[in-house]
């Protein structure tokens, strides 16, 4: 039972981190960004590719949240910032593209199969016991990493200039512009930090699953924007909320012997939350203007 | 002079006329064994895809949402088309005119069922749900084992999808769906794509709008997998999953959000271009998405805009400039 619990916030912790970069980017430009699931499988792949090179473990994590960001800020400039007045739709649709473009050009380039994840090399294997319930090393250090990486970006946004820059620009976009804020600025940051995040989820995602593939992102993805949306979106407790209950869900549905189900599950999940509580567990009601 | 106009008789006569030309002719190349099975086989795909591409273009083009399931739909019509198929209840020619209805009714009861949870939300979270949805009946057809025979597939399926099944289909899909977006109906949900805080205040009932459309968008996707199922003679659930609902969607927007007539296009193109391009199938992905991007930032109404063909338009046009030239011809004489 504590082992599932255990797991399950493991699991949680790498979707409550996947979360907050959907939470970030959808906060600022109302967008659902597609194509964040797929940064995570390249990251994944760069970590895969750091280690077996034979890099020191810290280096390989900071080339793959560096490589993230990079990636982000590409794709952001190339992608979407043409279409920042364009309807959301096209937007929408955009993304859908870069995400599909992410997955086939993973595909051509390290061909369709999974690769193995050398997930010792980058943190220790084994477990210790704590009143006798043994607890594996890279559990508690998902779960510390996740919770770490909250914390900072919970305090860069709230008491920080830049953070508050960003508030106020996911607030009223025209409304920030005329205080002398830099709104394409701002938007580029708020996508590459949530890529940075994705670099850390996609670095505990892959100690968690130890095989990459083109299509890890996808699933990951979509989870982890149920995991945001249930939590709330805008909101970084939400986040965290959201993407436990998925992780924890998640593990009991397993263990309950219905693996089968677990996506269904999941959806259903985010059907029942969206129809009783549209705006999530944390989230703030917003009207729409006319 | 009043210009130039045919009378409506007259524009059904041509259409029809032409329809049923194009019927024969295509189905004597069918017949003739002029075609390879894989040719056949081709022409048959181009039909189901041209008929979900407009039913998707329904719910995108002209009603503004975007679904991500419309493969679900497509799935729970091709299951229920081809289950009742091969129970053998009826003699052929019925069996398969009740099992396409079958397959449409089905699929837009479940639009319906899906419809009203999501169709209260909208742009991004109606994506997310519908395409929540979309997995959901894969998972479940997966895992029901006594009625779909799960990941194994649902085979030997009766071959019904002759070119004239496929054709009328096809004929009968875009007959509805223009019909209903010349009336009233259809102007309602031009509204709500265009504002839908305006047109609910105006009286439109958004809700019944949105959802209506979604079950007749369901309803011919159904019809589509239903030829589906007839043309390749067994169902995987793994054949509906997301990229192809994407698949369909890239056509739609290629194809132009809101014209009949890109759609039919794109699907064509996009359905036939594989087959011949074989060796850059590696790429045909990465073409598309690129393409996806690109049409997205430049041309977001795509190829066709939400420009429509119409025969009997282009009829006028030309009759109307013989008439100018003949009417210039006699001012010189006189």
């Amino acid at each position: 039972m504590l082992t599932h619990l255990i797991n399950g916030l493991q699991l949680g912790s790498i979707y409550a981190l996947v979360a907050l970069g959907y939470n970030m980017v959808y906060g600022i430009i109302k967008l659902l960004n597609f194509a964040h699931g797929d940064v995570i499988m390249v990251g994944g792949y760069i970590a895969l590719f750091a280690l077996t090179f034979g890099l020191n473990p810290v280096i390989s994590a900071l080339l793959t949240v560096i490589g993230c960001t990079l990636l982000a800020i590409i794709i952001e400039k190339l992608a979407y910032t043409p279409l920042r007045f364009a309807p959301r739709l096209s937007l929408l649709i955009t993304a859908i593209g870069v995400s599909i473009l992410l997955q086939n050009l993973a595909q051509l380039f390290f061909r369709a199969g999974g690769r193995p994840f050398p997930s010792q090399l980058l943190l220790p294997t084994g477990s210790f016991s704590l009143g006798g319930v043994s607890l594996a090393y890279t559990s508690v250090i998902t779960i510390l990493a996740s919770i770490v990486s909250m914390i900072l970006l919970a305090v860069l946004v709230k008491s920080t200039k830049l953070g508050k820059a960003m508030r106020a620009v996911s607030e009223d976009q025209g409304a920030a512009q005329l205080m002398g804020i830099n709104v394409n600025s701002i938007i580029t940051f708020t996508f590459a930090l949530g890529a940075a995040l994705a670099g850390i989820g996609a670095l505990l995602y892959a100690v968690r699953f130890p095989l990459i593939g083109p299509t890890i992102g996808a699933m990951l993805g979509l989870k982890a924007f149920v995991a945001a949306v249930c939590g709330g979106i805008g909101s970084i407790p939400g986040a965290m909320l959201g993407g436990y209950i998925i992780g924890l869900l998640e593990m009991f549905i397993v263990a309950a012997g219905l693996s089968r189900w677990v996506d269904a599950v999941v959806f259903l999940v985010l059907i029942c939350v969206l129809m009783v509580r549209p705006t999530g567990f944390m989230g703030r009601n917003l009207m729409e203007k006319v | 002079m009043k210009p130039f106009t045919l009378p409506m008789p007259a524009r059904y006569g041509i259409n029809t006329a032409l329809l049923i030309i194009f019927l024969i002719v295509g189905n004597a190349v069918t017949q003739s064994g002029m075609l390879g099975r894989a040719q056949n086989s081709l022409i048959i795909q181009i039909g189901f895809f041209i008929i979900l591409a407009v039913s998707l273009n329904l719910m995108t083009g002209y009603l503004g949402q975007l679904p991500l399931g419309h493969a679900g739909f497509m799935a729970v019509g091709g299951y229920a088309g081809a289950l009742f198929w091969r129970a053998q209840i009826l003699p052929d020619g019925a069996s398969i005119v009740v099992g396409l209805l079958l397959a449409g009714v089905t699929a837009a009861f479940v639009g319906f069922l899906i419809g009203i949870p999501a169709l209260r939300l909208r742009g991004d979270y109606l994506a997310i749900i519908t395409l929540g949805f979309g997995e959901i009946i894969r998972v479940v057809l997966n895992n029901i084992d006594w009625l779909t025979y799960g990941a194994r597939g649902l085979q030997s399926i009766p071959r019904h999808s002759s070119f004239t099944v496929v054709y009328i289909c096809v004929i009968f899909t875009c007959a509805a769906i223009h019909m209903l977006m010349k009336s009233r109906h259809g102007r309602a949900i031009l509204s709500i794509r265009d504002n839908e805080i305006a047109a609910e205040s105006c009286g439109v009932n958004t809700t019944y709008y949105k959802v209506m459309a979604f079950a007749v968008s369901a309803f011919f996707a159904g019809i589509a997998g239903a030829l589906y199922a007839g043309n390749q003679g067994i169902l995987v659930p793994a054949n509906f999953d997301f990229m192809t609902s994407i698949n369909i969607l890239m056509i739609v927007v290629l194809g132009g959000l809101g014209s009949m007539m890109g759609s039919v296009i794109a699907a064509s193109i996009l359905t036939f271009l594989p087959f011949v391009l074989q060796p850059l199938n590696e790429y045909r992905m990465i073409i598309y998405s690129l393409l996806l991007i690109i049409v997205m930032i430049f041309k977001p109404s795509g190829l066709m805009g939400n420009y429509d063909f119409s025969l009997s338009r282009i009829i006028e046009k030309v009759v109307r400039r013989i008439q100018k030239a003949k009417g210039a011809s006699a001012d010189e004489t006189r």
